[in-house]
């Protein structure tokens, strides 16, 4: 791309032909290629709603490719809730463009002027009803091959018919009849299915392997793996495998019971960077305030174990994933296989849902590995779930120190935190440096990097959501990044704004207290941003808020935050029962995501978030020895069940005149910070650590 | 070879007698609704109904399912013919990554059929044995309790 080409909206910027994104076929099908995947939140529905309405097509007509190396446009990675703003923009402007182009073209050849025809349902009709061509009789016709015109106009708000409704999701009908959709249900002629046998612990070394007879055994250095013709075998081979293993184990994990104070040792001799600082003259505090908040590691805990199927034909190799970024993926995958990029084709299908960099990429590239073995013949790699709980990335352990001050009138003087975490990225393609699990165990290894924390203007890692919304005049944020990394860890829904948001919202409600005020009057005096005050007293009006009756055991919080402070909006209050263990049992949210497309499915997203948000506030925490992870089960690693699963009501505030905002990950911060401050209304204690288990709370109220 | 009733055919499927139900219905069976989650009865992503009842086809050994009716969210219904509790689920949009539908459906039909109108209470009591990592428990919930109010009408 030259410096002097104009900029074109969201990925379209960066993939601009227009044969990109859309297909047409003389049988009547709009083929869209978006470059963003299905990770379970319902992208490709309203991706298909938005082509729909610009080119003026019915929804049934549109199918959806995959996603293909060399053959989708390069969206990066599904993540950091963009798909709407890259995509869905780019997908709107596309179709609108190529519209455009069909509308000048049949007007030229038929005579008859542009403000004459109209367009029904790909059918260009003229005054008369008569029809003067369509996307699918000039399909032959080359007109997709030209870059968008950067002056292509979508349409008014008014004009658009699907866009703004709820219409059903295109995916789930297979879903509640059981079709082979996933990765998982993959069969093409001849597979064999593939175990491995995983280290059993963190650095651990192969020493020696007495092979069963016969057996097929893949190794790579330290990587080892089973292949059988049916599952059963498979699993019953890597288990008589491993008890032949010899590994030669060391401690390298730090010691999960003081994790603070090995954060904050690691902390120091970390990276510091002050991510920004601001002063202003202010009278002096009347009152101060030092606050240390700590999480755990947390995991992704996907319902359904990473799984991949790859074959190698010749010196190149087909790998179907249900990646974040096929385009990422191919690039550590060719790197870790010292093979060209061209060599490696990824195709994305669908996994169980995904809620950031999880193990999809690892089992992918594995799966690569294995197959090299036995070229022509497909291989499928299906993880347990110990090794998903277990071996995929994880969301790092964190410190938060906060000072902050307030002024005689109960105003927020000052905000100082320190930031103590892994960096929060450490995704396939981003690197030199391949960050795949194995490639660092395979013969020919490749180093560890620590992970990387992107900065604030792209959206943050530890840091992200760590500069409060409100008002505030002195304001120093400092991250201390680690440069070691004994658990390996990436994004997870949130990144660090989990726990900003929490860290903020606590110390908000703490002040309100000392200046007599109400936790909602409180935030309302802070905040100058119309939509930011919009959600908070949407939310309160929803919950009764101001018409709340306290009541024995039971305790209402609340939560709010813009995501990265510069997309989507989330207002949480919650309602908490104190009995044995709390229970959240009420979620009211309002939000606000700019444009809606498709009204139920960012409900879905926003109460998805919010229900998953309740899991992490009192569930969910990463435990290990000094060697190995010991959070692998679902006993171990429990998360949100239906009996204590919260009722939600979810309302979103339409702006049809605004920009997209991704919704998946906007209230998932502001209902951990509510459950929060709802555990304080019920118990007089702020818990200070993550999960918000009784030891937590009882920790917190010891002071 | 085990034999027994799918989905209300015969069938006889070429797996070891000790091999899980789950492997015999995803392999030669040649299904793909019962899932993989676990292996060890915490998650229902496998559920299957086992002469009606709601059984962990991960840890059931092929060979108990022999001379039985097993039942899978095949077996519910068809986009022909959908179980009420099918076109439920999809009336409330009840689900985001879809992993976990499979086995929910089948304990819900489950319930249904010993309990027509089952309350909040006893749905969430039914389908604890599920997880969703999603969060889509309580359009589920909903959905369990149209198809209800549907099957009495």
């Amino acid at each position: 791309m030259s410096g002097t080409e104009v900029k074109l909206p969201g990925s379209l910027n960066a993939n601009r032909r227009l044969s990109q994104w859309l297909a047409f076929d003389s049988d009547g099908v709009v083929t869209l290629k978006p470059g963003k995947v299905e990770i379970g939140q319902g992208i490709l529905t309203a991706l298909t709603q938005i082509a729909a309405d610009e080119l003026d097509v019915g929804m049934e007509r549109i199918a959806l490719a995959r996603t293909t190396t060399g053959e989708s446009p390069n969206e990066g990675v599904t993540s950091s809730s963009l798909s709407m703003q890259d995509g869905g923009t780019a997908v709107r402007h596309a179709c609108a463009a190529t519209r455009g182009i069909y509308l000048q073209v049949i007007s030229q050849r038929s005579g008859v002027p542009m403000e004459r025809i109209a367009v029904e349902d790909g059918r260009f009709l003229g005054p008369d009803g008569k029809e003067l061509g369509s996307y699918w009789s000039l399909a032959g016709a080359g007109l997709l091959e030209t870059e968008a015109p950067a002056d292509a106009t979508p349409k008014p708000i008014a004009a658009r018919r699907l866009s703004g409704t709820s219409v059903a999701r295109v995916d789930l009908p297979d879903k509640v009849f059981g079709a082979a959709r996933f990765v998982h249900d993959l069969r093409l002629p001849g597979m064999l299915h593939a175990r491995t046998v995983r280290p059993p612990s963190r650095g651990a070394v192969l020493r020696d392997v007495a092979l069963p007879e016969g057996a097929q055994v893949v190794r790579d250095g330290n990587f080892l793996a089973v292949l059988a013709a049916t599952e059963w075998e498979a699993e019953a081979l890597a288990a008589r495998v491993a008890a032949r293993c010899r590994w030669e184990e060391t401690d390298s994990l730090p010691d999960d019971h003081a994790l603070d104070a090995w954060l904050d040792v690691a902390g120091a001799r970390g990276e510091p960077k002050v991510e920004i600082e601001r002063a202003a003259e202010t009278p002096a505090p009347a009152r101060t305030w030092k606050r240390r908040f700590q999480r755990p590691y947390i995991a992704h805990a996907s319902l359904g174990p990473s799984c991949a199927v790859a074959r190698w034909d010749g010196e190149a190799v087909r790998i179907w994933s249900h990646t974040q970024g096929v385009y990422n993926l191919r690039s550590d995958a060719a790197t870790v296989l010292r093979l060209p990029l061209e060599s490696v084709v990824v195709t994305h299908m669908e996994g169980a849902g995904c809620y950031g960099h999880n193990g999809a990429d690892d089992v992918a590239l594995e799966a690569a590995i294995i197959a090299r073995a036995v070229p022509g013949t497909p291989v499928r790699l299906l993880w347990t779930r110990a090794e998903e709980l277990g071996w995929a990335p994880y969301s790092p352990g964190m410190l938060v120190e906060v000072e902050a001050s307030q002024a005689a009138d109960g105003s927020l003087l000052g905000w100082r935190s320190t930031i103590t975490s892994n960096g929060h990225v450490n995704r396939p393609g981003r690197d030199t440096n391949p960050t795949l699990l194995v490639a660092s165990q395979i013969a020919e290894p490749f180093p560890v990097k620590p992970s990387a924390n992107p900065p604030l203007a792209t959206g943050g890692g530890s840091q992200r959501n760590a500069i409060p919304f409100y008002r505030l005049p002195n304001l120093t944020v400092t991250t201390r990044r680690l440069l070691e990394m004994p658990l390996r860890v990436s994004s997870l829904r949130g990144l660090g704004a989990l726990m900003n948001v929490w860290t903020i919202e606590s110390l908000m409600d703490e002040m309100a207290e000392a200046a007599g005020e109400d936790p909602l009057d409180f935030r309302l005096r802070h905040l100058d941003d119309e939509r930011s005050r919009a959600v908070l007293e949407k939310a309160a009006a929803m919950a009764n808020w101001r018409g709340r009756v306290k009541r024995e055991g039971w305790g209402m919080g609340i939560g709010v935050a813009r995501y990265k402070n510069s997309a989507a909006w989330g207002a949480v209050i919650a309602e908490v029962e104190a009995k044995e263990r709390v229970f959240c049992r009420r979620l009211w949210i309002a939000g606000d995501a700019g444009e809606i497309v498709n009204p139920d499915g960012v409900k879905n997203q926003y109460e998805g978030g919010a229900i998953h948000g309740a899991s992490v506030a009192l569930l969910e925490r990463v435990t290990f020895d000094r060697r190995r992870v010991t959070s692998d089960s679902w006993e171990s690693y429990p998360i949100l069940r239906f009996s204590e699963v919260p009722t939600v009501e979810v309302e979103m505030i339409d702006r049809p005149a605004e920009k997209f905002l991704g919704a998946g990950e906007a209230s998932m911060g502001p209902a951990i910070a509510a459950i929060a401050n709802a555990i304080h209304d019920a118990l007089g204690v702020r818990p200070k650590r993550l999960p918000f288990t009784p030891e937590a709370i009882a920790e917190a109220a010891a002071g | 070879m085990v034999a027994f009733t799918l989905n209300g055919a015969a069938v006889a499927l070429d797996v070891p007698e000790e091999v899980s139900l789950l492997h015999a219905l995803r392999g030669p069976g040649g299904l793909s609704g019962p899932r993989f989650g676990c292996g060890t009865e915490q998650c229902g992503t496998c559920m299957v109904l086992v002469d009606g009842k709601p059984s962990y086809a991960c840890s059931l050994p092929a060979s108990a399912a022999a001379g039985r009716s097993v039942t899978t969210v095949e077996g519910l219904g068809t986009p022909e013919a959908p179980h009420p509790l099918q076109a439920a689920f999809l009336a409330e949009q009840a689900g985001q990554c879809g992993y976990c539908l499979s086995g929910i459906l089948v304990s819900a039909a489950a319930l249904l059929a010993t309990n027509p109108d089952p309350d909040e209470d006893a749905i969430r009591s039914a389908l604890d044995p599920h997880l969703c990592r999603c969060g889509s428990h309580n359009r589920i919930i909903r959905a369990v309790r149209r198809a209800a109010k549907e099957m009495a009408a």
